[in-house]
């Protein structure tokens, strides 16, 4: 019962985490049909950054608590993630957006391919170590531990999609987005600026990358230039699996993949008597993916879309 | 009008043989002119495979339509395939007669087993659409590589990530390609070998590419890829073509699989990674999707670039820095990523894109929108 809820909480932190990537990539997807490969990539350099910060702030003796600390961190790299997303979409994406669909892939790879090498020779080969900063108390609920940290992620994870619901859902912006997202050309027409909608979008997405980002380096006690891209390619499987473009189905998406991810792990060794080990929790992932499409081709929540070629 | 298709015709010919000659002194000349020629024939023929796999994925991508982001796991179906049948790893619980198959059968069985995955992939994914079915192969080619660095355990099949190493080279005819073998004067060493061997099947898999390519069968692929409730309404079975796509792209790749693992004499599932199955969408889309030339260009240009990088990066930074300034590794990648970026910013349909693709990016000529026009107006008017 205890190793369930310990594997249940490890997979509602993690699955929380890929849900906020997955928004990333699911807004943008509703937006233009693009799979924005370049988003992992973001999510790393957010991680990279606020590391930096914190180490160079307690390098310069600045005496605060370590929250803090985190969260001026945190004020450096989402800039910096916003910043990238607007040029990575201007340069990158806007001058194709009549061209074959897949020319946008394309480039995608290239910004990810760019962004990963960039980060090796600003930060090194090496597995960057997250600062000890924070505090490490474990409380033990029904048997099961779950630290503050983990308790942080959860909360500030679900606080941020519920200002994304709020403002796609009560505002002018979101308005606009949603508008843009049914038909970008009749948006138009009512007066929505559909470049800046999209560039609100990349901008918004990356925002939630970097604090993902965050997230995943203080849960894993370690960030590395590579990290972005398995992070990014379980956020997009996520969303996918949720029906990409639907807001709600990249929560449900992702925190599903990640309770299937560890409960699996935990379980596959018991269940095929040790031939299956715990390295096969991708496939895992992968699996239920592939069923899931094969009963609901277009996702959990996903609507029936005409296919656009 | 007959006398230019002759000329056309003679010229082609003449093109074609330039094409031959050049092709068949080229390791001897890359041995004359670098100091290091015979890695950069090695490279050559890395390009040669990357050829024969981007052609594969091209019938998928290129003709039907299908997106496919795990193309690299029928490559690692083949070379698998190879490894087991002809290295000491397995011997002892194989039957005599599947050891070390004669080499036409090793391809042949490459090429149908490799097919029966594309099958096994196409069949959960007939009702999925666009990037749906992306990430669905692109699940597949992580599954069969993931079970590749696993299954050394509980029955040693694989031999997980340390990969099948002592993989004997093939032999035809009596002879033993891991051997040089003199000839004309000449000294054919391995890697000359495999050149002519990678080289035959390459030009093998270009011929049968193009005779695809205007047949029924494909035809009816780039029905499919255009619209497919309408290539269905036409009476086209779309799920058998469809299967049939996956099953012909997966043999092209199981074969140059199979030839990449004796070559290498060594396999390991670090082969087989998503990043290979991307790079080689990348050669399509690069080259011109759906072009036979276009898609030799883009493997060319993609397997070739990084290696030329790494031959003038390193070089450049000492003549201007005078010391290693940055990693030359990174440099290169990081510029190779920049180049995808500009080249598909400058021409978003690929470096040489086919006819069709051409005319449906170009804008109308006046003419044909003016008959349009007309044309509407009669509907109108008939319509009164």
């Amino acid at each position: 019962m205890d190793i369930f809820l310990q594997q249940l909480i490890n997979g509602l932190v993690v699955g929380s985490i890929y849900a906020l990537i997955a928004l990333g990539y699911t807004m943008v997807y509703g937006i233009m049909q693009l799979i924005n490969f370049a988003h992992g990539e973001i999510v790393m350099i957010g991680a990279m950054v606020t590391i930096t910060c914190i180490n160079l702030l307690v390098g310069a003796g600045v005496q605060l608590p370590g929250p803090a600390l985190l969260l001026v961190g945190l004020m450096m790299a989402i800039p910096v993630s916003m910043f990238l997303g607007y040029s990575i979409e201007k340069i990158a994406y806007q001058p194709l957006r009549k061209a074959p669909r897949l020319a946008p892939l394309i480039t995608a790879i290239g910004v990810s391919i760019v962004l990963q090498q960039a980060a090796m020779l600003i930060w090194g080969r090496n597995y960057r170590p997250f600062p000890q900063i924070l505090p490490s108390e474990v409380h033990i609920i029904g048997g099961a531990a779950i630290t503050d940290l983990q308790i942080a992620i959860i909360a500030l994870a679900l606080l941020l999609m519920g200002g994304l619901f709020f403002m796609i859902e009560k505002t002018k912006l979101g308005r606009a987005m949603r508008a843009t997202s049914q038909n970008p050309e009749v948006a138009k027409l009512m007066g929505v600026n559909v470049n800046t909608i999209v560039s609100m979008t990349f901008v918004i997405g990356s925002a939630l990358g970097a604090m993902a980002g965050v997230m995943v380096a203080a849960n894993y006690d370690q960030a590395h230039a590579y990290m972005g891209f398995m992070i990014g390619l379980k956020a997009f499987t996520a969303a996918v699996l949720g029906g990409i473009g639907n807001i709600g189905g990249a929560v449900l998406g992702g925190i599903l993949l990640g309770v299937i991810e560890s409960l699996g792990s935990g379980y596959l060794g018991d269940l095929t008597g040790g031939v299956l080990g715990s390295h096969y929790k991708d496939i895992f992932a992968f699996v239920v993916l592939i069923i899931v499409l094969v009963f609901r081709p277009s996702g959990l929540l996903g609507e029936r879309v005409a296919e656009r070629a | 009008m007959n006398a230019l298709l002759m000329e056309n015709n003679r010229k082609n010919t003449i093109l074609l043989a330039v094409l031959a000659v050049v092709l068949a002194v080229l390791p001897w000349a890359l041995g004359g002119f670098f100091e290091n020629g015979n890695s950069w024939l090695r490279a050559v023929d890395f390009a040669l495979l990357y050829i024969m796999l981007a052609l594969g994925l091209n019938i998928v991508v290129g003709y039907a339509g299908l997106l496919d982001l795990g193309y690299i796991a029928f490559y690692a179906v083949g070379a698998y395939l190879f490894a087991i049948l002809n290295s000491p790893h397995l011997q002892a619980v194989l039957p005599a007669w599947l050891s070390h198959p004669p080499f036409l059968v090793m391809m042949i069985l490459a090429a149908v087993v490799a097919g029966i995955f594309g099958v096994l992939l196409g069949s959960p994914t007939l009702k999925l659409r666009g990037d749906y079915l992306a990430i669905v192969t692109l699940g597949f080619g992580e599954i069969v590589r993931i079970f590749m660095n696993n299954l050394d355990r509980p029955v040693n099949i694989t031999n997980g990530p340390q990969g099948i190493n002592n993989i004997d080279p093939v032999q035809i005819g009596g002879y033993d390609f891991g051997r040089p073998i003199e000839f004309l004067g000449l000294t054919f060493e391995k890697i000359h070998l495999y050149y002519y061997l990678i080289l035959a099947f390459c030009v093998l898999i270009i011929f049968v590419s193009v005779r695809l390519q205007n047949s029924r069968i494909g035809r009816a692929w780039v029905a499919i890829r255009e619209d497919e409730i309408a290539a269905n309404a036409m009476g086209i079975n779309t799920r058998n073509v469809k299967l049939l796509a996956f099953a012909m792209g997966a043999s092209f790749g199981g074969v140059s699989g199979a030839l990449f693992a004796s070559f290498q004499g060594f396999v390991s599932p670090e082969s087989f990674v998503l990043m290979e199955s991307i790079m080689v969408l990348c050669m399509v889309v690069l080259g011109g999707m759906g072009n036979i030339p276009g898609v030799i260009l883009g493997a060319i240009i993609v397997s070739i670039t990084p290696e030329l990088l790494r031959d003038i990066i390193n070089p450049l930074q000492m003549a201007i820095a005078g010391k290693r300034v940055v990693d030359p590794e990174n440099l290169r990648m990081l510029i190779f990523g920049l180049a995808m970026i500009v080249i598909m910013l400058v021409r978003p349909a690929g470096l040489w894109p086919s006819k069709r693709r051409r005319a449906e990016l170009k804008p109308k000529t006046k003419d044909i929108a003016l008959q349009e026009k007309d044309s509407l107006q009669d509907a109108e008017r008939n319509h009164d």
